[in-house]
């Protein structure tokens, strides 16, 4: 398959799974800012929200203030953010178009009719109720177009580079919420206790649409180090870090066989792998869950290095 | 006026038959229903295409009608008799053109006409091509005036388009009007692709492997045709490439992929010459792949179409193709050229002068409907602006009657009605035969008395059906 080809799929898929990332953060902070400030506390959440999607430098250099009108505005629909969610389905049909011939007319039904739609919705909706409109219609997008690969694709390399490009960036999403709001999950802070840090674990949870999970998995309240744990480390929770290397060293072994050839990519995934199977959350906490994440956040960028410089150029 | 369904009193031609009964029976607000619907899904299959200029309207839809044209079996057969020795009749003098030079030498074809011309390519001089084939797809547009009498408007032998059209009309209509197709036996276009890929197949160097790497070299997703070149390289199985996947070395051509280099055997370019290959053409062209001509020369590679076909379809040249037909055929040509004044000869030119508002005046390497002039449509300023251009560079134009096209009844605004069509049938030239889909692209002039089908101005296409019997 070209390079250039892989290369398309690939970031087609981490286009579609950052605009749904979005569309999760900026939900998850319409409920925050809607509960009484007693609940939450007076942190600003559009601007934990900004940090959140990592974009805070761009935004304060177009922005003032982080309010609901501005960070609506660059998180969701400016053309000026490339990661907008807006951007996001731009640049990923783009790349759709690029590679039609290695789509299923599935996939590129459902990325063409999410571009084709976007436009319906302009500037910004009128009101709260149309943006929740909005946001979910970008879940539901994301759903579809990731439903259509999965049941439509053939299992060959085009396939398997497109989940490359759903993990890394899943990946690197899940540790972006963690790296904002690890403060909020150190033990000390459970001491604090009380309501205000309940919604905001509960609001982590819903970001990565886990809260029901959590239950499942824990049986028990929302418990700081578990969210820690359920978002790092355990291989049943699909956004968690660990489920996506599992699956990025899956397919990347399926590549790598495919192609009678191991590579830097395939170890670099195997030893991140290891890392995370390897830790438990007590001794995280103990060496640094902040230092921790950092570390993951370079690795992630390194895999994805790895994988262009070996498959994409 | 000819009309394709009607004589002028009224009476249906044999193969409209059914067609006008089946019109006469639809509800006018289930056509309409039928309408929107096709509209529909060519936007979201994403059939579009860019017209330049024009930024608002980076993709546009080229508008569909939804009546079919249809061509009797016999009017076919006289079409595709006339396109094969058209086309044998243009690679013959292709070749002798870049070898022997024999039209010249016996001055049927003006050498100024060859050596002047910018489409002329030196480098081919003397240059062999696999199977002695320059034009390997054709698109040769035709109209038709009389119920005998089709003329051929233009012949295209660079890089014609439009025959994704030409398929995706036929599967929409197989969509959304079933019942109609019951009533008819309707020459398969669909396997076209596979045509196609038999034509690339045969024209690979001798010294490619048994199953030759093929690949589609397209500009880039910004190109109009951008659509039709994904689309192709699907329907054949092939990767679709830009300039930048292909990389050459010791003049063999690779194409970038994710296992490291693979060898490339044909290319079926949809790219011009002049952006090909920055080392020979156009320095600037970041489309194009450096080394690739001498890969080509080293004739380690086969391009489809080869380079330099466009000596073949100039405007000016298209006067002299029934004298070619004759030099390299001994035959009579089937399809008639429309007359044409060469306004390069005194004699044509001052005809052309005296008889502007009568005539349609192209530039000859114009197209798209692009830089021409129809006399009887426009205004005096329009036209003395033309004609002062005519002066002051003759060489550059030709001029033609207005023709009256045929007609075909059509979906407009005001309901059913008679728009002018033309059409494009496509003709692929293999080492083995010439192989030929029955049909092609009918575009239609949608405004009421317009001549210009071209869908950059406007135009929109139909569904052409070549009846079986």
């Amino acid at each position: 398959m070209l390079s250039r080809t892989a290369d398309n799929l690939y970031w087609l898929a981490r286009y579609v799974e950052r605009a749904e990332y979005l569309a999760r953060i900026l939900d998850t902070t319409l409920r925050l800012t809607a509960l009484p400030l007693a609940y939450v506390g007076s942190s600003n959440e559009w601007e934990s929200a900004v940090a959140t999607a990592g974009c805070a430098k761009p935004f304060f250099a177009a922005y003032s203030e982080a309010n609901e009108e501005t960070v609506t505005e660059f998180l969701a629909f400016s053309t000026d953010n490339p990661s907008s969610i807006r951007s996001c389905i731009e640049t990923a049909r783009i790349n759709a178009r690029s590679v039609r011939t290695a789509l299923t007319i599935e996939m590129w039904d459902s990325i063409n009719s999410a571009w084709l739609e976007l436009r319906k919705w302009g500037n910004g909706p009128p009101s709260r109720e149309e943006f929740a409109r909005f946001l979910r219609w970008v879940m539901g997008t994301s759903l579809s177009f990731d439903g259509s690969a999965y049941r439509t694709m053939l299992r060959n390399d085009a396939y398997w580079f497109s989940r490359l490009g759903v993990y890394i960036e899943r990946a690197d999403n899940t540790a972006r919420i963690l790296d904002v709001k690890y403060h909020l999950l150190l033990p000390a802070q459970e001491q604090v206790g009380g309501p205000l840090d309940y919604f905001q674990w509960a609001s982590i949870l819903r970001s990565v649409s886990a809260l029901t999970s959590y239950h499942w998995v824990y049986r028990q309240n929302v418990k700081p180090w578990l969210v820690a744990d359920l978002l790092m480390l355990r291989d049943e929770m699909p956004r968690s870090l660990a489920h996506c290397y599992e699956n990025l060293v899956q397919n990347l072994d399926r590549i790598a066989k495919a192609y009678g050839r191991q590579g830097p990519a395939q170890r670099h995934a195997r030893t991140v792998r290891a890392r995370l199977e390897n830790s438990k959350i007590e001794e995280i906490f103990q060496t640094g869950l902040h230092e921790f994440i950092d570390d993951f956040v370079e690795d992630n960028n390194r895999l994805g290095s790895a994988v262009a410089q070996q498959y994409l150029l | 006026m000819f009309d394709e369904m009607q004589d002028s009193a009224g009476a249906v031609r044999p193969a409209y038959a059914e067609l006008k009964d089946w019109l006469g029976h639809i509800p006018p607000d289930v056509l309409d229903y039928r309408r929107r619907e096709a509209e529909l899904l060519f936007r979201r299959i994403g059939i579009t295409f860019a017209v330049y200029g024009d930024p608002e309207a980076q993709e546009r839809l080229i508008p569909f009608d939804v009546i079919p044209r249809i061509i009797a079996a016999k009017e076919w057969d006289i079409v595709r008799r006339g396109l094969e020795q058209r086309v044998k009749a243009i690679n013959a003098y292709i070749k002798d053109v870049y070898s022997r030079r024999e039209i010249l030498k016996a001055k049927i074809v003006p050498e100024d006409l060859v050596f002047q011309n910018p489409v002329f390519r030196p480098e081919m001089n003397g240059q062999k091509v696999p199977h002695d084939l320059y034009v390997h797809v054709a698109g040769i547009d035709i109209v038709r005036v009389d119920a005998e009498t089709f003329y051929v408007l233009e012949d295209n032998a660079r890089t014609p388009s439009g025959v994704s059209y030409m398929l995706e009309n036929r599967e929409i209509m197989l969509r959304l009007f079933p019942e109609l197709f019951s009533r008819y036996r309707i020459a398969p276009v669909e396997n076209y692709p596979d045509e196609l890929l038999a034509t690339l197949k045969s024209i690979a160097p001798t010294s490619a492997p048994g199953e030759p790497t093929i690949v589609l070299l397209t500009p880039g997703v910004h190109n109009s045709a951008y659509y039709e070149h994904s689309f192709l390289a699907d329907k054949l199985g092939i990767e679709l490439v830009e300039g930048r996947d292909l990389i050459t070395k010791s003049d063999v051509v690779y194409m970038r992929t994710t296992e490291g280099l693979k060898r490339v055997d044909v290319i079926y370019r949809r790219i011009d010459d002049d952006f090909l290959d920055p080392l020979v053409f156009r320095p600037d062209s970041a489309l194009g792949v450096p080394g690739l001509m001498s890969a080509y020369q080293a004739g380690n590679v086969t391009l489809a179409n080869a380079v330099g076909t466009g000596i073949a379809d100039d405007k000016a040249v298209y006067s002299y193709m029934p004298a070619i037909v004759k030099f390299y055929l001994d035959e009579e040509p089937i399809l008639k050229n429309v007359p044409t004044w060469r306004c390069r000869e005194a004699e044509h030119l001052a005809y052309v002068l005296d008889h502007i508002e009568e005539l349609v005046v192209k530039e000859v390497h114009g197209s798209g409907g692009y830089g021409m002039l129809i006399g009887p449509k426009e205004d005096k300023a329009t036209i003395a602006a033309f004609r002062a251009k005519l002066k002051s560079d003759p060489k550059n134009f030709i001029a033609q009657p207005t023709l009256s096209l045929s007609t075909c009844p059509t979906c407009v605004e005001e309901g059913i009605a008679p728009r002018h069509v033309d059409l494009r049938p496509f003709v692929l030239a293999g080492r083995d035969r010439i192989r030929i889909v029955p049909g092609g692209l009918t575009r239609v002039a949608l405004k009421k008395g317009s001549l210009v089908v071209n869908s950059s101005q406007g135009g929109g296409t139909k569904d052409t059906w070549v009846l079986d019997e």
